[in-house]
């Protein structure tokens, strides 16, 4: 979890290698199969879509490292964020960890409307949400 | 009283509001007079802020003598929850789906 902002992090242990599991993660049709149809390419600065039957999410890539970090932004369900895959090696597989957090508050420009206040909100509640039933 | 979640996200959009409801989630209950005090902020300016907080939903006031007690309410945080929660479920049921297809990819 960042300092700036509250993410959701899902983590998770696979018994293959690193390059399978990055397969799943940057071939079109691959994603299609788990996430949703996209235009997905692995190059820095490429903007695409997911799609749904619910609509859609706009994305850019931000970061390739094959076979070990992910990252695109995420716009979409009201929210401007980032998702960031991270792949490590295991002696029997990879490790999975899927970070999706929202962006940092010197970024406002990114922030519309009533969001405007969620990331800088989101950061200092922490402790507060940890204590809610 | 639950509040639109827009209302709460307007409300805690401002940085003095948020250290508001954050010092009442953190100390209790408090009175205008206390929560002027080290705030840097005029008493009418956080009359009015908890007013705003107030119609949010994110604090009670009491009456007591002279002077109101106002307290957080974390409850009206729930919308934000909500929003949390969302997302966790989507990502946990589409890693499902991922480890599905890797069992199905040839290696």
């Amino acid at each position: 979890m960042s300092a700036e902002s509250l993410s959701v992090v899902v983590e998770r242990e696979f018994p293959y290698a690193p390059e399978k599991i990055w397969r799943a993660l940057t071939q079109p049709h691959l994603i299609g199969a788990w996430l949703m149809k996209n235009d997905f390419l692995p190059e820095v600065g490429h903007a695409f879509h997911f799609r749904a039957d619910w609509g859609g999410v706009e994305c850019q890539v931000v970061t390739v490292e094959p076979h070990k970090t992910l990252a695109y932004s995420w716009g979409g369900f009201g929210l401007k964020s980032t998702v960031i895959w991270t792949l490590t090696p295991t002696g029997s597989g990879t490790h999975l960890r899927m970070e999706h957090t929202g962006f940092s508050p010197d970024q406002p420009h990114f922030y519309q409307g009533a969001q405007a206040g969620w990331p800088r909100f989101i950061s200092s509640l922490e402790n507060v949400l940890e204590r809610i039933d | 009283m639950q509040a639109a979640p827009d209302a709460l996200f307007k409300s805690l959009a401002d940085p003095t509001r948020r250290a508001l409801f954050e010092r009442l989630s953190r100390e209790g209950s408090q009175t205008v007079r206390m929560l002027t005090e080290h705030s840097g902020v005029s008493q009418p300016a956080v009359s009015k802020h908890l007013g705003i907080l107030r119609e949010a939903g994110l604090v009670d006031a009491r009456p007591a003598g002279r002077e109101t007690h106002y307290s957080a309410r974390p409850r009206a945080l729930v919308p934000l929850l909500d929003w949390l929660q969302f997302y966790s479920r989507f990502w946990h049921g589409k890693l499902d789906q991922l480890e599905d297809l890797l069992k199905r990819m040839d290696q």
